[in-house]
């Protein structure tokens, strides 16, 4: 299928930064993207790069087949956009503000402007909104209509930036739904985001940007495969260390990390020797693991230059990311799992890393082995 | 993109209120030569004051003489430097280049829509002005010779209204292509920033610069080409026959800048990253 969006060693200079480095990107026709990376990582640089807002400083963008920013009168009307955050007129009504950017664009049916901009706002559940001026909406209303403006030319190509910014978790979900529907009848959806659950929720894909640099880009299946090991939750904790020694990698309390990849096997043989199993389920590695694992710190966290022990030297995987993030074999009953372990025993879900328990951090070499800046910076951008 | 801009124009209350502003000067100006009947001498106080008391219908003149110096290059400067600046703040530059509008055509649109708040706010002026100055000083139905509501030229030949509506006109005209120059410079600085503020303090520094200078006999060489130069040239209009070198000079002053503001503006903004 042709890609949408295929970009060739992108690279964009601010003076001595490089808020893009050599970044080839490729979006399949129907994809749902979601494109991620910690705050500056480049993401927004990016987006206005593909929308010809900001000039490449070298490399190339085509859009539809068409080279940006050249093309962009004949490719941009068939792409909405959300670029960082919503904006209006705050002086006229939001359906104003619609009518009025419909018709600064050429292209636009006049003719069909008032039933469009109609079923924009319904789609966006803001059918029966009054002539307020914008000035008055809330952030939630803002965010609704600007992504209304974006699907006002029933565009090919939907790019959104922060897509949620604002709504409430019931709007979070209209949206989504929205999305989907809208991918189901043929639009490509771009969606760049930090928020990583909501990424998670919609995208097929993922592209992983870090310092200017796209890291990583795998379908989000492939990404959250199991991961070779399984966790057990067993009373008989002690019995089964007994067992497997050698096996067992990771230990918080009553629940196991062992490495295999027969979940099947594994359990037959706990049962078999007697041992009561609560709970057994392979292990999948969440989405900001993947995160946390490929990129440094977040650009809106500053440290003090010439910090000892190289805090910001972080733990990178190269290739697919999908190498061992811990590797050595953890001694029976240590303290504890690293937190990142922890958490995928808890939810499977992603959420705020808990404390790390600095107590420990001195007697247990495996937490000494990772950088404990990159970590604390990780978990704000998951925030 | 151009009807966007007027209709954008047209509906800012900030806009609304520069022009009634520039109507309100010259009303209380009439109403207080009315109700005072001090009068500043001839050849003292702005041009034309000591002439209207007798006709009324000269006031629009004494008008756009009282409102020329700074209330205009200040409410000019605030439309202007907000054209491109205050749509980067708002954040509205991105969608409308994402719509897509070609840069030039928003360039193109904003000019116009510049151009049609400068002769709107002169033709305001000049209107309310007529109202106010026949309402306060009556038509000069006395006037020497030419008949009811002749008016003394400042040649001292007796123009008859029609002359004295279609000078006006050419004075509106005159007036609103000098602002325009003005406005094309606002558009220019506009493009540099993303402040409405420093595009507009950038176009009143310009003028107050052009104003300092303009007596300074060291910058003779200059003179010519200060933007405030030639401001003063549509008094001429008002002489009989009309002294055309002054005005025509001006004029091609005048658009010259507009020229060269919007190049330089079309120069900066067409290769410009936008990253408000």
């Amino acid at each position: 299928m042709p890609d949408v969006i295929a970009t060739h060693n992108l690279t964009k200079r601010f003076g001595r930064i490089t808020a893009v480095n050599g970044l080839d990107l490729r979006v399949p026709t129907g994809a749902r993207f979601g494109l991620l990376g910690p705050n500056g990582s480049g993401k927004t640089t990016l987006v206005r790069m593909l929308l010809g807002l900001v000039h490449p400083t070298s490399g190339s963008v085509e859009l539809f087949g068409h080279p940006m920013p050249r093309r962009a009168a004949t490719v941009l009307p068939r792409v909405g956009a959300l670029v960082e955050n919503p904006a209006a007129w705050s002086h006229l009504s939001g359906r104003s503000n619609l009518r009025l950017l419909d018709s600064a664009g050429s292209g636009g049916r006049r003719r069909d402007r008032r039933a469009r901009i109609a079923e924009a706002l319904d789609r966006v559940g803001l059918g029966g909104v009054d002539e307020r001026p914008v000035r008055s909406y809330s952030l939630g209303m803002r965010q609704r209509l600007g992504i209304a403006a974006a699907l006002l030319r029933d565009p090919d190509l939907l790019l959104l930036d922060e897509p949620t910014n604002g709504l409430d978790p019931r709007g979070i979900g209209e949206m989504r739904e929205l999305l989907l529907r809208l991918n189901a009848d043929g639009t490509t959806i771009v969606l760049s985001s930090h928020l990583l659950s909501e990424v998670e929720a919609l995208c097929t894909r993922v592209g992983l940007m870090d310092a200017g640099r796209l890291v990583l880009t795998e379908d989000l299946d492939e990404l959250r495969a199991p991961t070779g090991r399984v966790l057990v939750r067993t009373p008989d904790a002690a019995a089964v260390l007994g067992m497997l020694d050698g096996r067992v990698v990771g230990r918080d309390g009553d629940v196991l990390l062992v490495r295999t990849d027969d979940a099947g096997g594994l359990n037959a043989r706990l049962v078999a020797s007697g041992i009561r199993v609560t709970e057994l389920s392979p292990q999948r590695r969440s989405l900001e693991q993947v995160v946390l694992e490929l990129t440094g710190a977040s650009a809106d966290r500053v440290e003090v230059r010439g910090d000892p022990a190289g805090r910001r030297s972080g733990r990178r995987v190269a290739g697919t990311g999908r190498a061992d993030p811990q590797p050595g074999p953890g001694p029976g009953p240590g303290p504890g799992p690293t937190v990142t372990d922890g958490e995928t025993v808890r939810g499977l879900r992603p959420m705020p890393a808990p404390e790390p328990n600095l107590g420990t951090e001195h007697s247990e070499p495996r937490h000494r082995a990772e950088p404990r800046a990159d970590r604390r910076a990780g978990r704000r951008a998951a925030q | 993109m151009i009807v966007v801009e007027l209709r954008l124009l047209v509906r800012r209350r900030r806009v609304w209120l520069c022009w009634a502003l520039l109507c309100a000067l010259p009303a209380l100006v009439a109403v207080l030569l009315a109700a005072t009947d001090i009068v500043p001498a001839p050849g003292q106080g702005g041009a034309f004051l000591s002439a209207v008391v007798s006709n009324g219908q000269l006031f629009p003149a004494a008008a756009l003489a009282l409102v020329l110096p700074v209330f205009l290059p200040i409410t000019v400067a605030i439309v202007a430097g907000d054209t491109v600046a205050g749509e980067a703040s708002a954040g509205m530059l991105r969608y409308l280049l994402v719509r897509p509008v070609g840069r030039l055509r928003l360039l193109v649109a904003k000019l116009v829509s510049v151009a049609a708040f400068v002769l709107l706010a002169v033709l305001f002026v000049t209107l309310t002005s007529y109202v106010v100055g026949v309402a306060a000083f009556g038509f000069g139905a006395d006037a020497a010779v030419g008949g009811a509501g002749g008016v003394t030229s400042l040649s001292g030949v007796v123009l008859t209204p029609a002359e004295l509506a279609q000078r006006t006109a050419f004075t509106v005209g005159y007036l609103a292509l000098c602002m325009l120059a003005l406005g094309a410079i606002g558009l220019f600085f506009s493009t540099l920033t993303d402040s409405p503020l420093a595009a507009a303090l950038g176009v009143l520094a310009l003028v107050v610069t052009s104003a300092v200078l303009l007596p300074l006999d060291a910058a003779e060489a200059v003179r010519f080409y200060l933007p405030t130069t030639h401001w003063l040239a549509w008094i001429d209009l008002f002489r009989d026959p009309i002294l055309w070198t002054a005005v025509r000079e001006g004029a091609a002053v005048q658009a010259g800048y507009v020229l060269v503001a919007f190049g330089a503006a079309w120069a900066n903004f067409a290769t410009k990253d936008i990253t408000s």
